[in-house]
């Protein structure tokens, strides 16, 4: 289910003199299985463009096309799309409102208007994705955890089994453990549901073991897009719009200034180990 | 949407609106509004009119910000001019069925339409040109007597400054919780009453959370830094009156003197 | 500055009806000195009692048990409360939940106004907090208008315009993006560095800590570990299982160090690593 984004436009407070572009004329492809990186600064208009896919912002300008239909076409029925494209905004257990867990992850399917016995079954399966100890099924989400309960926020989303899974931060506020485990599980997901997935970060170090693509924003454009590895040697870009490089990338670039021969792609501490150790 | 909302909303900049004391805007505006439902006159709204003009001029606040809380009360005054148009009895004029609209009924409208604004645009003026801080402080000066029958009064301007201040973030979280329940596949916009009600359910339990969790969060801060109720507390911005101030009252008193010669008919030559 | 001694918190957990079904100990038998003009920070995952160990320093909380004393006064004297509060401020991790006023101004000087300082003292106090964390030229602006870091910037300068002796921020930045958490940890070592104000830095991230003059890692409300960073930051395996995550140059010494290269243990920054390893190369 490719997602194709044409020439999208989207200003806010049109005519009025705070008018300003959130996203500028962005066209790109995602296609089937990707797991994206989304990287930018505060501001740079990366939460306006994941709204977009989800149909929750309109465009001013130009549109996007998910499974080859357009979705803001007047006729295309936005629950549809709402099934095919997740996503899980920032802070998302600040939407949990039931009573208990259970309850709480079949509100996605019954606004699906599936039947009870379908509801209940998607429940039970996200839950279990999402690593959710069965004995807590009936605790009420207040009670749980932080890292807990983003797990169930993530879960009712994944109840409505989509295609597309978008998580907006979704390691924001958590501990660097309870970080890696969210992002462990992202993974694990993407592989097992053959989802695709865009990760929104404002941190390359998070995303950069993770995904095949990164796209970086700046002031409402895409300024750079390929493999990991391929974007951290656009150093000036980055810093520029507010971005650092994984510490490591930091690293290997100096000792190729002091001579060090690392050859190939390094974004991640064990790759970096290993081209060292052969200089060594 | 939600930032549009302008009733509330300080606008920056510096004018000699701006720097009058808010005891003599908050006065003044009450004034201005009781003097717009004293006479139903034409000459009277024109001097009204003309006043609210001349201090927008002089405030510096750019007019579209003005139109823009009326948006938010068109539909009140819709409701209420065809409310005045089709209910006032008296000569009738042009009919549909058992509906009819009267000559006085055109003319109530008129003035009720004229009034409203006058007022809106009166008020707006007023909270665009002084912080909630400074007009709570207003109302907690002037309602000082108040305290000598224990009444709250330095605890209620507090809680209002303190409420004002938190409109903008709450409304902005519920415009993100809508959309996240939006995202869940909620629908708050279709079929009858009772299904909207029970629609709001997502939308009111996260934000009620929300909003204690940020009244629990803001009275620990404040407590932390000393906050110990009115008792001892000195001011950064004590109110004082100054030349301008007099200067500003004086305009009031001539405006007022004005709109009542206006309105009796005092000049026989208007 | 501080003294804690054997302090232990204990919170009740309640069912519906109010009654208590048990104790949760958040904080359990601490012993922690600070001196004056020290810069210390406390490590700990989500839970490990250093958000409650915080709320001591300034009378929010009360020990259950052992004693916390800031600078001579004990927290229980409930007629030095307000000394204590004014010696030690409170810079929290929200930062739209702290910020009490609609103008910048207005709140950096609502400390002093409840302490009661003269009209003339806070305009001066206010512009001298302002300027000490570079806010200074945002005074006459709305908060709502202003990013996260901005904000606990400002948060801070509400602080500093009480004249403290000691800033304790419990996890300032653990909502902030990367540059917001530079700005704030930057305005904490500059008044730790310039002023001289004790600083208590309660954070997740390691990166943050890497200045401190002395690191506490908490778990299950204890003190887990404590030392200088260069000790704190030798010890990878044990923090990352204290549920702590260290930064990736540490990490990547550790990891050449485990496959034979003779670094030195503790390496804190990038400079030192890409020295250490130029060393070695020429050696070779």
């Amino acid at each position: 289910m490719p997602i194709i984004i044409d020439h999208l436009t989207h200003e806010y407070e049109t005519g009025t003199a705070m008018a300003h572009k959130a996203l500028e004329d962005i066209s790109l492809q995602i296609p089937d299985g990707q797991f994206v990186g989304l990287i930018g600064h505060t501001g740079s208009g990366k939460s306006s463009l994941i709204q977009h896919l989800n149909g929750l912002l309109k465009p001013t300008d130009g549109t996007v096309y998910v499974d080859g239909e357009d979705i803001f076409d007047k006729d295309y029925e936005l629950k549809k799309l709402r099934s095919k494209v997740g996503l899980v905004f920032q802070y998302p257990e600040h939407q949990l409102f039931e009573a208990d867990v259970f309850t709480d992850v079949c509100y996605g399917p019954k606004n699906l208007g599936l039947d009870q016995k379908e509801i209940e079954l998607r429940a039970y399966e996200a839950l279990k994705k999402v690593g959710f100890p069965d004995e807590a099924f009936y605790v009420s989400p207040f009670d749980l955890s932080g890292g807990q309960k983003r797990r169930v926020a993530i879960a009712g989303v994944l109840a409505m089994k989509p295609k597309v899974l978008i998580l907006d931060e979704p390691t924001a506020g958590l501990d660097p453990k309870g970080r890696d485990e969210i992002l462990e599980l992202v993974r694990q997901m993407q592989r097992e549901l053959q989802m695709t997935v865009i990760l929104v970060s404002h941190s390359m170090e998070d995303v950069a073991n993770y995904v095949d693509r990164i796209l970086v924003m700046s002031k409402g454009r895409i300024i750079l897009d390929g493999e990991p590895a391929e974007v951290f040697t656009h150093r000036e870009e980055l810093e520029e719009a507010g971005l650092a490089l994984p510490q490591v990338t930091y690293v290997v670039q100096d000792l190729q200034k002091e001579g060090f021969h690392l050859e190939g792609s390094i974004t991640t501490v064990s790759q970096a180990a290993d081209a060292i150790m052969k200089e060594f | 949407m939600i930032r549009e909302i302008t009733i509330g909303q300080y606008y920056q900049t510096d004018s000699i609106l701006h720097r009058l004391d808010p005891r003599v805007k908050l006065i003044g505006t009450i004034l201005y509004i009781v003097s717009i439902f004293l006479y139903r006159k034409p000459l009277p709204f024109a001097l009204a009119a003309l006043f609210l003009v001349l201090c927008i001029m002089l405030s510096k606040v750019p007019f579209r910000y003005m139109i823009r809380g009326l948006k938010t009360i068109l539909f009140l005054m819709l409701f209420t001019a065809a409310f005045n148009l089709f209910l006032t009895p008296g000569e009738i004029v042009w009919s549909i069925g058992k509906l009819g609209i009267s000559k006085e009924g055109i003319l109530a409208t008129v003035y009720m339409i004229l009034r409203m604004i006058l007022l809106i645009i009166g008020s707006s003026l007023m909270t665009l040109t002084t912080t909630p801080n400074q007009l709570t402080d207003a109302m907690e000066k002037l309602l000082w007597p108040l305290t000598k029958i224990h009444l709250p009064v330095h605890e209620v301007a507090m809680m209002m400054s303190i409420a004002l201040r938190f409109i903008p973030i709450l409304l902005e979280e519920t415009d993100k919780i809508m959309k996240a329940q939006m995202a869940r596949g909620a629908d708050f916009e279709s079929g009858n009453l009772l299904k909207r009600m029970k629609a709001m359910v997502p939308l009111l339990v996260p934000l009620f959370i929300a909003a204690f969790r940020r009244a629990n969060d803001l009275a620990m801060a404040m407590e932390a830094r000393c906050y110990q109720g009115g008792e001892g507390r000195t001011k950064m911005k004590p109110l004082r009156y100054k030349g301008r101030d007099t200067g500003a009252f004086v305009v009031l008193i001539c405006y007022l003197a004005a709109m009542i010669v206006l309105g009796k008919g005092l000049i026989p030559i208007l | 500055m501080f003294d804690i001694r054997n302090m232990v918190h204990e919170y009740f957990r309640r069912d519906e009806e109010g009654n208590v079904t048990g104790i949760t100990t958040a904080v359990d038998h601490v012993n922690l000195q600070v001196a004056p003009g020290d810069f210390i920070a406390i490590l700990g995952h989500n839970g490990s009692g250093k958000s409650t160990l915080a709320k001591h320093l300034n009378a929010i909380l009360y020990p259950s048990e052992g004693s916390v004393w800031v600078d001579g006064m004990d927290t229980r004297d409930e007629e030095k409360l307000m000394a204590i509060r004014q010696t030690t401020g409170m810079v929290f991790q929200n930062p739209d939940n702290q910020i009490i006023a609609q103008l910048v101004e207005e709140d950096v000087g609502f400390g002093p106004e409840n302490l009661g300082v003269p009209t003339d003292e806070i305009w001066q106090r206010v512009e001298e907090s302002l300027k000490a964390v570079g806010m200074y030229e945002y005074r006459k602006k709305s908060p709502n208008r202003l990013s996260g870091g901005q904000k606990q910037r400002v948060s801070i300068a509400g602080v500093l315009a009480m004249h403290p002796k000691c800033i304790v921020l419990d996890e300032p930045t653990a909502m902030l993006d990367p540059s917001g958490r530079r700005e704030v940890i930057r305005a904490a070592r500059a008044l730790n560095d310039v002023e001289r104000i004790t600083v208590i830095l309660i954070t997740h991230y390691m990166e943050e800590v890497v200045w401190a003059d002395h690191i506490y890692v908490m778990d299950h409300g204890k003190v887990a570990m404590e030392g200088t960073p260069k000790e704190i930051f030798s010890r990878v395996e044990e923090l990352l299982a204290l549920r702590l995550s260290v930064p990736q140059v540490t990490l990547l010494a550790h990891e050449l160090k485990k496959r034979g290269l003779p670094l030195p243990a503790g390496i804190l920054t990038r400079d030192e690593l890409v020295k250490e390893l130029v060393k070695l190369k020429s050696r070779r």
